[in-house]
């Protein structure tokens, strides 16, 4: 049995007075995430994710159009909503002199039918740190205690808000681990993610946003198998571009050549023979299939360094600047 | 689906867990602990040094100890609860934790209630020791009306506690909140009969200083002390004080701010 969720219906969400001093933030959003499965919204920094979930969490008003979390309207029917879901916020706080446990006591007294305080530690990795004020706990640990918080009252929907920004590898696969827990008991999770690597590993279904509204969605295959595949290589001195064969489209500057396909298979052997036949030798030949960041740049409108990274860039960058994040590592290690 | 709802929370639950909360933040916040305990004392005492200084004992025919008492009361309401108060909003809010406590179930309510609960617990424990005080130091009477008295301490509380929460929107940062807090400590040091009988001014000024918050607040708790207060003169500062309780808890509905400027 499969029942909707989360569902909006022409959702905009506006920023300040009408006119150009305002801001649509989301522009006519359509979204339906089933019960049981995981979705990602993606997007670059203002396409519209933050301000869509703030709307679905009952944080702030619908400017236009229907909003309904498990059938009730999140913002108006609060009290009715909110026992049966949990947020994470991108960024939220909690007192820096209280200790974690402290702090997930506190939330427990606010939370219905609240699991035990001990156990939501323990399942986000954080039982060892318990006594630790919050001030003292790395950027990585407070967004595990963040996680804590808000499985800690069991919710039938859980929002994640760029639940892994901050962690480090380890830290983000064991972070993965409790999302995948969650999903197995039967938890809707709505996740936004600049990492594409997370989305494909978590997603049931995904869509990318952009300047406000939808520009794809989908499962992760379906959503790439609408991008095509890339062939890119250097023809030689003396070899010209426009001695390809026709039926290859191909493209690029001087010698570097780029190939836009559906066919990977069959243009990449017609190219390769080709070549044998010419004898040419193609320089740095490189041949993928179209993964979900070449569908996210493209929508995104932008080249590799168009305000996003994959996983892997970020979790070098993660390692180098943040000092806490080898300490993260060593305490998933140890569990 | 789940099929039952068991152990949901109510209001007092929620406050009393989010106040339990925030005793343990103050008793391991030294600073404003240590204002909160021992800066009311202090200026009641000094308080008590320009009363002798001004001879208001011989104007406004009260004896000392019931003039400090009264002063002392509206001294721990704007020291304790106010300021304390305005410190604690701004700072919950620039560190994002009434944005995260908001995506809960607590309402909204709740939240800045729970935050007042160790300020308004200290604040009512030093008021009753000021009545033991009185009432043994300077041969006071006891409260010939307490419920006068009472009313005047919980719309007090209530009107300095939502008062703060006003200030705490006007407030950027913990350190502004040194300033912002000023003008209404000086309005109710001033102008409430405290430090300075209202019966010291020319009738004009006092006239206006009886419509300020905390004046009808000294009124009240005077009146229920010392009795002797007309019927038309409770009514009219429990009217001053109730207005400005409402005025001032609208203020907040208006205008509080629950997350940083971004």
């Amino acid at each position: 049995m499969t029942e909707t969720a989360i569902s909006t219906s022409g959702l905009w969400r506006r920023y300040g007075p009408a006119g150009d001093a305002g801001f649509d933030a989301v522009r006519g959003l359509d979204l339906e995430v089933r019960e049981g499965e995981l979705f990602a919204l993606l997007g670059t920094n203002g396409a519209g994710k933050t301000s869509t979930l703030e709307v679905l969490e009952g944080l702030a008003r619908a400017t236009r159009g229907t909003v309904r979390v498990l059938g009730k309207d999140p913002y108006t029917d609060r009290g009715a909503v909110r026992p049966r879901i949990g947020i994470m916020l991108q960024e939220g706080g909690f007192p820096s002199d209280l200790t974690a446990e402290e702090t997930a006591r506190m939330w427990a007294g606010c939370t219905s039918a609240a699991r035990p305080v001990g156990e939501a530690l323990e399942t986000v990795g954080l039982a060892g740190r318990a006594g630790v004020r919050v001030k003292q706990l790395s950027g990585g640990e407070r967004r595990r205690l963040d996680l804590a918080l808000a499985v800690l009252g069991r919710p039938q929907v859980l929002f994640l808000d760029e639940p892994t920004t901050g962690m480090d590898a380890e830290a983000r696969r064991a972070t993965w681990e409790v999302v995948r827990g969650l999903l197995a008991q039967g938890t809707t999770v709505l996740l936004t993610t600049h990492y594409l690597e997370e989305a494909e590993a978590l997603a049931d279904r995904l869509a990318i946003m952009h300047e406000g509204r939808i520009a794809v969605a989908g499962t992760p295959r379906e959503v790439t198998a609408q991008r095509p595949s890339r062939i890119r290589f250097r023809l030689p001195e003396g070899t010209a571009r426009w001695q390809l064969p026709a039926e290859l489209g191909a493209r690029g500057d001087g010698h570097d050549v780029r190939v836009a396909t559906h066919d990977l298979q069959g243009t990449l052997t017609g190219l390769l023979l080709w070549a044998r036949e010419h004898d040419v030798r193609l320089g740095g030949l490189d041949a993928r299939t179209a993964s979900l960041e070449e569908a996210f740049l493209e929508i995104a409108g932008g080249g590799p360094h168009h305000g996003t990274a994959t996983a892997r860039d970020t979790a070098a960058h993660d390692t180098a600047t943040h000092d806490t994040a080898a300490h993260d590592t060593a305490e998933v290690a140890a569990r | 689906m789940s099929t039952t709802v068991t152990r949901s929370t109510t209001a007092v639950s929620r406050t009393a867990a989010l106040a339990r909360a925030e005793v343990t933040l103050l008793v391991r916040n030294r600073t404003a602990l240590f204002t909160a305990l021992a800066l009311p004392p202090a200026m009641i005492g000094v308080a008590k040094t320009s009363l002798d200084r001004s001879g208001a004992t011989a104007k406004t025919g009260l004896s000392q100890g019931e003039l400090l008492l009264t002063g002392g009361v509206v001294m721990v309401l704007t020291l304790v609860v106010y300021t304390t108060l305005v410190a604690a909003y701004v700072s919950r809010r620039e560190e994002l934790v009434l944005k995260r406590l908001r995506t809960g179930e607590v309402r909204d309510a709740e939240i800045l209630g729970a935050t007042a609960v160790p300020a308004a617990a200290i604040a009512v424990v030093q008021i009753a020791l000021l009545v033991a005080l009185g009432a043994a130091l300077w041969g006071g009477r006891l409260p010939q009306r307490p419920g006068l008295m009472l009313a005047g301490v919980v719309l007090g509380t209530v009107m300095t506690a939502a008062l703060a929460a006003a200030t705490a929107a006007v407030t950027r940062t913990v350190e502004s909140a040194q300033v912002t807090a000023l003008p209404l400590i000086l309005v109710a040091l001033v102008g409430s009969g405290v430090a300075v009988p209202l019966e010291v001014f020319p009738d004009g000024v006092a006239q206006v200083l009886r419509a300020l918050p905390l004046t009808p607040v000294a009124d009240l708790v005077r009146g229920g002390w010392v009795g002797g207060m007309g019927a038309g003169e409770a009514l009219r500062a429990l009217g001053t004080a109730l207005a400005w309780t409402v005025l001032s808890v609208f203020a907040v509905r208006r205008w509080f701010r629950w997350e940083p400027r971004g």
